[in-house]
């Protein structure tokens, strides 16, 4: 009965797979000869691809939809359970990782040492976005705006007043984070698709300013010749410096992983998510909508602010073009794939979402697509993202002083 | 108990929604350890009335004043909702409202907050002051939880709770922000008898124990009777009546409100 259902469905998405696909697939007109090619057999084969796709997908449907209500864990829990409650196992895929890691650049090819350093960008970009949208969840569209001051910081006051980049860096990041107050303002009564919206146009007012202020910013041409930053003062060749660039993003990602899960499982972090989940009842509870909401705006802006600072050194010239919306929906896309909130997560995605349309190369023209047919599976089959968060476990132990164990 | 002093004074309380006026000219207080009723029927305003006490509407006419046990009387209206409670009122929701995807032990730690100070630089660089502000905070709410029961679930999601425990935790988590007068909407919303008159216990062990004066709305007849020294009664706005269970009761105008002029069931 079941099978019989779902064959009929099949059948219906084939057929009007066939019939999207008819005038692209089927019919070509041979403008030399000036005659029409009707390629029938291209139908066939999208009928019976879309039609075994649509049986794979409703298995997978109905694979996935009594894991709901079933209390076994999926394999993805159990896997995190063995890290959790064996720290040898856990202590052994993190010093892996950082071996690998840290001898990356000397082993793998310069492009491959440039491509893994804008994935680690990525990282820091995605756990910043991270504490505005997945904790306080806030959701922010334009946070490249950051992105772009950071980055603009750094181009400007090193052009007009050479100051090195060590000393910008920080600078960068608190300028950013002023300017995230800035956002905050305004957008303090908002929530949801409002909020959404002026987060958007502030991402646009920013980019137009940067293109259209000449004077300032130099307009769409941008900067150019925007000095990599020393290292105790001698000269690097691109190759070296680009390694070091590695390695300087390798430590902000693992500062930020530091910061985000410390405040996390603070009293703030704390304050963010119960913002999150019910505002009324936060603010019924003691806690101050204001001064948290901007500390979300701020602490997520700053972690922009810096990789924009880090981006312009790495490839010493920005225009405008680099701070599109289209930046601004990739790290949102790091945030909700990799799963809201969760640190490992996000981690995960920003690697995939970066890396997968790198490798993709190859297939050029499918590249996008790959992409985006990835991105709405992963959506369907997980929808709160490829990890959730882990929850903060207590033990208590009778009459014995409690003690927080994250697991 | 007669002669204990007011910790809590509403005097012509009026709250206007463009031409509707949904509280008009109410006037309540509650005195130290009293547990206080505010009933009615629906749409009475009684909802609107505790909103308006906690700060989330701004009432448009008239005086809430506390007299807090420590320090002295202060004007609450115009204030923030945390302020409110970091003043020392705390309220539950009528439609629970709890934050669902945390754990019970976050919910009550978040209730925290407003007793606790420790920045975003101390929560990074976590330092003795924040470790021990953190340890305390932790055991302070264990400690409630086991109060209420709800010691076992503590791991769990809010949201994973049964219904009769969300309510219970989300009175827990009022208690956290250590107020001296607790305000109730609805807590026997939804609630079996047997889960009732557990409430009805946990209320007045509340009073009892912690010497917090307790408003509540509520619309099981049995427990405002049981547990409340006084009642006031709301219908369209209007306080219609005031006093002790027995003498509410009886009162004519509460009984009208209730069930209607007998007259006109008659004629119809």
């Amino acid at each position: 009965m079941l099978v019989r259902r779902e064959f009929r469905k099949s059948v219906a998405v084939s057929l009007w797979f066939m019939f999207l696909t008819f005038p692209i697939m089927v019919i070509r007109i041979n403008t030399m000869e000036n005659t029409i090619e009707w390629r029938w057999m291209n139908m066939a084969y999208i009928g019976a691809a879309t039609f075994f796709l649509s049986f794979l997908w409703r298995y997978g449907m109905e694979r996935n939809a009594p894991v709901k209500n079933d209390t076994t864990d999926s394999w993805q829990e159990r896997i995190g359970r063995t890290f959790r409650e064996t720290p040898r196992v856990y202590y052994t895929f993190l010093a892996g990782i950082a071996i690998v890691s840290v001898i990356f650049p000397l082993i793998f090819s310069a492009y491959q040492t440039s491509i893994m350093t804008t994935a680690l960008m990525y990282v820091s970009l995605g756990l910043g976005l991270n504490i505005v949208v997945g904790l306080a969840g806030l959701l922010d569209l334009g946070y490249v705006a950051f992105y772009a001051v950071g980055a603009y910081a750094y181009a400007l006051l090193n052009h007009h007043f050479g100051l090195g980049f060590w000393f910008v860096l920080p600078l960068s990041g608190l300028l950013a984070a002023c300017f995230g107050i800035l956002l905050g303002f305004p957008v303090l009564r908002l929530r949801g698709d409002y909020l959404a919206i002026v987060t958007l146009g502030f991402g646009e007012i920013i980019r137009l300013i940067l293109e259209n202020w000449n004077s300032f910013s130099y307009g769409p041409s941008g900067i150019s010749g925007i000095s990599r930053p020393g290292f105790f003062g001698m000269d690097l060749n691109i190759h070296q410096s680009m390694i070091y660039m590695y390695y300087i993003t390798l430590v902000l990602v693992i500062f930020t992983i530091f910061v985000v899960s410390r405040l996390r499982n603070s009293r703030i972090g704390r304050a963010w998510i119960a913002l999150r989940e019910d505002e009324i009842a936060c603010q019924a509870m003691g806690i101050d909508k204001t001064t948290t909401k901007l500390t979300a705006f701020a602490l997520g802006a700053t972690w922009a602010g810096m990789v924009g600072c880090i981006f312009a050194a790495k490839t010493t010239f920005i225009n405008p073009a680099s701070f599109t919306f289209m930046e601004s929906a990739i790290i949102l896309s790091i945030v909700v794939l990799g799963g809201m909130g969760s640190i490992v997560g996000v981690i995960l995605g920003a690697f995939i979402l970066i890396l997968l349309p790198e490798y993709l190369r190859a297939f050029s023209e499918f590249r996008m697509l790959i992409f985006g047919a990835s991105m709405v599976l992963v959506m369907v089959f997980r929808p709160q993202g490829l990890i959730s968060r882990v929850k903060q476990h207590y033990e208590f132990h009778a009459e014995e002083t409690p003690s927080g164990v994250p697991r | 108990m007669k002669q204990m002093r007011p910790v809590l004074d509403v005097k012509g309380l009026t709250m206007d929604f463009g031409g509707l006026r949904a509280i008009d000219e109410v006037d309540l207080q509650i005195r130290q350890g009293e547990i206080v009723a505010l009933i009615g029927p629906n749409g009475a305003g009684k909802t609107t009335f505790f909103n308006c006490i906690t700060g989330i509407y701004e009432p448009t006419g008239g005086m809430i004043i506390i007299h807090p046990m420590a320090g002295e009387s202060q004007k609450l209206t115009g204030l923030k909702p945390n302020q409110i409670t970091s003043k020392g009122l705390a309220r539950t929701f009528q439609n629970i409202r709890l934050f669902q995807n945390m754990t019970v032990l976050e919910n009550v730690m978040v209730a925290r907050h407003c007793r606790t100070k420790s920045g975003i630089l101390g929560s990074i660089l976590k330092g003795k002051r924040t470790r021990k502000e953190e340890k305390e905070m932790v055991s302070f709410s264990y400690d409630l939880l086991k109060r209420f029961h709800l010691e076992k679930q503590v791991n769990d999601l809010a949201k994973e709770l049964p219904y009769g425990a969300q309510r219970r935790l989300e009175i827990a988590r009022a208690m956290a922000t250590e107020p001296f007068l607790l305000l109730l909407d609805e807590p026997a919303a939804g609630m079996n008898p047997r889960e009732t008159r557990e409430l009805d216990r946990l209320i007045s062990r509340i009073r009892d124990e912690d010497g917090i004066s307790i408003l509540l709305i509520e619309h099981d007849m049995r427990l405002v009777m049981s547990i409340s020294d006084r009642v006031y009664v709301m219908d369209y706005g209007e306080l219609i009546a005031s006093g002790t269970p027995e003498e509410v009761s009886s009162d004519p105008s509460v009984i009208k409100a209730y069930l209607g002029e007998s007259g006109e069931e008659e004629n119809a």
